[in-house]
């Protein structure tokens, strides 16, 4: 069960938490002008990378708040939390 | 009779018998015993039947890696399968049988097995029940070679969980852990010290080996005298390390009444610990190799140190003539303790061609004959041992001179030692094989844990406890193990020479598997089950490997082990489930005015998890009588319903309109402040997802209504948004359920009742026109109350904070007592709005029902802004011309009764089978009507309404008519008044 550090209340069980998958997704900023293929893209096709992920997480029963993680797939390694709006980290090489 | 005890030593309390049943035959033990050295004292040797053969067997090991004395413990319902019965501690009437044996041991019907042996080899169940299928073959082959049996009764034993962050878990409490745990807590960290039995002190526990100067038993005692003395240190035994899991997580499972006697037990049976420390050390000692030779598995024939251990713990000695056959040092200190405690070891026999001088001096001085360069090419005896042959055997395990016999009633054996891996290798520690110990052994570095002593490869001493200590110390590695996988006296691996004992796997299996290509460790396990059973493989995995090994002439470490997983030993799933069982795991709501429906004699059904009434039953009526006088009364008069689950989401801040346009497929924003507006919402996949009707209450501020049992989806969906996607967006959101309890007065009559009510509020039609609502007080509490409508009739809700419920609902039905106002339930309500047509979400909606399905692509077009799903229903898919659509069904044959749910609708005059083109959503019988009425999806249902369809449900046929949806009033005339 991983151990995740909630930005608010601080390192917590996984149980606590829920997973968003991959983040962040860009919603097409006019969705009536897109066309089928970039729809799906946006609604259902994920990267699902061994390795290095980036994904959100929601302490649902906790503060309620989401929040970013970069982890490793492979590993369970949590590189990074961040931001909902911030920019994905640059992961620190070999990590 | 073979095992006997000593009068003297031992952690047993002779002034303590205690009185056991075994096969339902009363043994005595005493107090500190378990039910292994118990029967063994007793001169029990054979204690079960093998998995697949149903051969003999004896009890050879001392603890969890036990594979054969396995037992079903008590009966009835508090059975447990397969325990260990090293691990079974005694108990005042302990009641224990074998697993495996049919009708009783010694006389097993199934022993047949073993005579057809070599018809019945690896895989042979997978070769030969193939036709006409598995199936057939299964029940009667898992009856057969089954273990223990399941209980069938629920587990009256409660459970508990507890979680516990900590500095330090050392696991195991061998001199190793007792070492590491001083250590730790000297610097202060809070330290967890856990061993699975109950004492301390691991394989010296009880020996008078020699640990730093003392005599083990007193070392062990000092020290956790020191320790017990230390506030943050936390001892604590009959706590298993069950699992190791990701970020250092680690399962406990620590036996709490397991070892009183039945009546005397209270409070939860086990407990179940996840235990989070900065530091894991790994202190699990190492797990004994049996030697691979023909008829192994002979009752009699036994771990060197498992005897040692039942010598020293239980004052039990084994057998009274002992043959010890050995690849390694380990077991000549078995054969001197035993020795030295009066039985007679005939002789040692060392695969080795030269041991140590040492060793053998004073062999020779305690009497014993030293057989070195030799090793037991077979066991003899049926039901016990009662010789064994010894031969010269060759590098390989070759036995390459005539062998000779020896007489023994026990026959002591030590392949070599296997570190206890386990933990450290769930934990994603990875393995490397040491060819001195002939075993796999941690790799170091393994992040956040490490492991020390036997579980680390170190068998010595000093060095052990130097590692505990945190200090820098050269091992010296001992003497070399001989690598034997397997002895035989042919050149091939002997087909009656057992590897894996608890599932029956020989080496001449594993030989067959390798053979037929099978030469994946993981598919070998697969093929052979060799590994797979409860024990995992814990004395048979590595030889299997080796044999695996010799036979493709491959290094061990290329073929690698097969993946360790937990649990360590089989824990009940109710130590999982822990108090999340019944209403522990779902809690179902109660309504505000429970107390006030049961005693009117409400049938509660729970809906959406919630506890509601299905309808008020008076004498004498059934539930379909209740509905019917529901209905009619709401329809002709006037009735009250809880509406208290109704979903109340507060929505508010300057974007509150222009969020809910995002979320909603109807415009929101142009709702006027006291207006409601019924509106659907979609996913983002284009699929309806909720329903519900919204109020404006000012400009900023918004309820908004969701299906009964989804507020707190909803609710989630909705900070999603705001959190992930419209992060600027100045909008509140809070679940407000269960804040308002709610009374539904319906009816035409509701004005002339809500008129009694001494309240500011104007319920008159001018003044409180349908889809409005108003704020003020009833009696004095403060009301939000709402005109629409579920059921086409007038209609109010009247929310007022939960703890008012009982007097609003007082003052309601004083007032409705002299209208006739009766309390109605969800059947009434749901056969209402099926005579309405009104949609109910998941009912008439599944996951592919888009919006243009129930009659909303006109407000979707009509709409020039974007929301939540919209683009999604615009697929493909979602532009097929031949969609099913929400439209209403009446039945034309003479039947009376109520469509079925889930039938078929297919075109008119089909008579055989054929794609469907929809189904029926809901159905009722109508008391308004007085005809049977459904609703449906149906394809192209909207253009197809008065065509004549036939429905088909589970092979009866009925005929049908496609109507609209709303057959009660579709002017909405009753709701203009």
């Amino acid at each position: 069960m991983l151990l995740i550090e909630c930005p608010w209340c601080g390192p917590r069980a996984e149980s606590e938490y829920r997973c968003g998958g991959e983040s962040p997704i860009v919603r097409p900023a006019d969705p009536a002008a897109t066309d089928d293929a970039a729809w799906a893209d946006y609604l259902f096709y994920r990267d699902n990378a061994k390795g290095l992920s980036f994904e959100r997480w929601h302490h649902r029963f906790g503060c309620g708040l989401w929040f970013n993680i970069a982890r490793d797939t492979a590993s369970h390694r949590i590189l990074a939390i961040f931001g909902i709006t911030d920019p994905r980290p640059v992961p620190e090489p070999g990590a | 009779m073979s095992g006997y005890r000593l009068k003297r030593g031992g952690d047993i309390d002779r002034s303590c018998p205690i009185n056991f049943r075994w096969e339902g035959r009363c043994y005595t033990g005493f107090a500190g015993d378990t039910l292994a050295s118990a029967l063994l004292a007793s001169g029990v040797r054979m204690i079960g039947r093998s998995f697949k053969y149903h051969r003999p067997r004896g009890l050879i090991a001392a603890g969890l890696d036990e594979p054969n004395f396995i037992v079903q413990l008590e009966r009835g319902a508090s059975t447990t399968p397969n325990l260990k019965a090293p691990y079974v501690e005694l108990y005042d009437g302990l009641d224990a049988a074998p697993v495996n044996a049919w009708p009783s041991l010694r006389f097993d019907l199934l022993a047949v097995n073993s005579i057809f042996k070599r018809f019945i080899p690896a895989a042979f169940y997978y070769k030969t029940f193939m036709w006409p299928t598995w199936r057939v073959f299964e029940p009667l082959i898992r009856k057969a070679a089954g273990l223990g049996a399941s209980p069938k009764l629920t587990d009256p034993d409660s459970y508990e969980q507890t979680s516990a962050h900590i500095d330090v878990l050392i696991v195991g409490g061998g001199i190793a852990g007792l070492a590491a745990a001083q250590h730790a807590a000297i610097s202060g960290k809070s330290v967890m010290l856990v061993t699975g039995g109950r004492h301390w002190g691991g394989r010296l526990a009880g020996t008078s080996d020699s640990v730093e100067g003392k005599p083990a038993a007193v070392w062990i005692k000092d020290m956790l005298r020191t320790l017990s003395a230390m506030p943050n240190v936390a001892l604590m035994t009959r706590t298993l390390a069950t699992g190791h899991f990701d970020h250092g997580l680690v399962s406990l499972c620590e036996r709490l009444t397991d070892h009183i006697p039945t009546h005397e037990r209270s409070g939860p049976r086990q407990r179940f610990w996840r235990v989070r420390a900065d530091a894991l050390i790994l202190a699990t000692g190492a797990i004994e190799r049996p030697l691979v030779f023909r008829g192994n598995d002979r009752p009699g024939v036994m771990l060197a140190g498992a005897a040692r251990a039942y010598l020293h713990r239980h004052a039990v000695v084994a057998g009274r003539e002992i043959v010890v056959a050995t690849t390694n040092d380990s077991a000549w200190y078995a054969a001197f303790d035993l020795a030295e405690a009066g039985a007679t070891i005939i002789a040692i026999v060392d695969t080795r061609p030269s041991p140590s001088p040492a060793l053998v001096e004073r062999a020779e001085g305690l009497g014993i004959m030293v057989h070195s360069n030799m090793a037991p090419a077979a066991a003899i005896g049926r039901r016990a041992v009662r010789a064994v042959r010894i031969g010269r055997v060759s590098p390989t395990g070759r036995i390459d001179s005539p062998a000779q016999a020896v007489r023994c009633d026990l026959l002591l054996m030590s392949g070599g030692w296997n570190p206890a891996v386990h933990l450290h290798s769930q934990g994603a520690g990875r393995l490397t094989f040491d060819h001195d110990l002939n075993s796999f052994v941690p790799e170091d570095g393994s992040p956040g844990h490490r492991s020390i002593g036997g579980a680390g490869g170190d068998f010595a001493r000093y060095s052990t406890l130097a590692a505990a200590r945190e200090q820098a110390v050269t091992r010296r590695p001992g003497p070399p193990h001989a690598a034997l996988w397997s002895i035989s006296e042919s050149d091939v691996p002997d087909a009656e020479a057992w590897v894996d004992f608890q599932n029956d796997v020989t080496a001449g299996d594993i030989a067959l598997a390798a053979r037929e290509n099978f030469r994946s460790v993981e598919h070998l396990k697969r093929y052979t089950t060799l590994g797979m059973a409860s024990d995992q493989g814990k004395t048979s995995n590595v030889n299997g490997i080796g044999i695996l090994s010799t036979l493709l002439a491959k290094p061990m470490e290329a073929i690698g082990t097969t993946k360790f997983r937990p649990p360590y030993d089989p824990i009940p799933f109710g130590l999982l489930a822990g108090h999340r069982i019944g209403d522990g795991l779902r809690p179902r709501r109660q309504l505000a005015l429970h107390d006030w429906h049961a005693g009117r004699n409400a049938s509660y059904e729970e809906y959406g998890g919630w506890m509601r009434p299905a309808a008020y039953l008076r004498p004498g009526e059934s539930e379909a009588d209740a509905v019917r006088r529901e209905v009619l009364a709401v329809r002709t008069a006037v009735g009250i319903f809880e509406a208290s689950p109704l979903g109340k989401i507060e929505v508010k801040g300057p974007d509150a309109a222009a969020f809910l346009d995002l979320m909603y497929v109807n415009r929101i924003s142009t709702l006027k402040p006291g207006r409601c507006r019924y509106a659907i919402m979609l996913s983002e996949n284009g699929t309806v997802f909720d329903d519900g009707v919204v109020t404006r209450l000012t400009d900023d501020h918004f309820l908004v209504g969701t299906t009964s049992g989804h507020a707190a989806t909803i609710t989630e969906a909705f900070r999603e948004w705001l959190q992930c996607e419209w992060t600027t967006m100045r909008v509140l959101v809070e679940d407000v359920t269960t804040s308002w309890a709610v009374a539904n007065v319906v009816g035409p009559k509701t004005r002339s009742v809500l008129h009694m009510l001494a309240s500011d509020i104007d319920f008159s039609a001018d003044a409180f026109a349908h889809m409005t609502a108003q704020r003020g007080y009833i009696g004095g509490i403060p009301a939000r109350v709402a005109r629409v409508s579920f059921t086409g009739e007038l209609s109010y809700e009247i929310a007022v904070p939960w703890r008012c419920a009982g007097a609003l609902w007082e003052a309601l039905i004083a007032a409705g007592s002299s209208h006739g106002m009766v309390p109605f339930g969800v059947e009434a309500l749901m056969t209402m709005r099926i005579e309405k047509g009104f949609l109910h979400i998941g009912a008439d909606t599944d996951g592919t029902t888009l919006p243009q399905d129930i009659g909303f692509g006109a407000i979707m077009a009509k709409k020039t802004q974007d929301f939540v799903g919209r683009r999604s229903a615009h697929r493909p898919d979602g532009l097929r011309g031949d969609r099913r659509s929400f439209v209403g069904l009446e039945a034309t044959d003479s039947n009376a009764a109520p469509l079925a749910i889930g039938a078929h609708i297919l075109p008119a005059g089909t008579t055989q089978p054929q794609p469907s083109e929809g189904w029926v959503t809901s159905s009722a019988w109508s008391p308004t009507l007085g005809a049977p009425l459904a609703l449906a999806m149906i394809e192209r249902g909207e253009k197809r309404i008065g065509e004549s369809v036939r429905v088909w449900d589970l092979g009866a046929w009925r005929e049908a008519r496609i109507t609209r949806a709303c057959r009660y009033d579709p002017q909405g005339a009753r709701l203009d008044v």
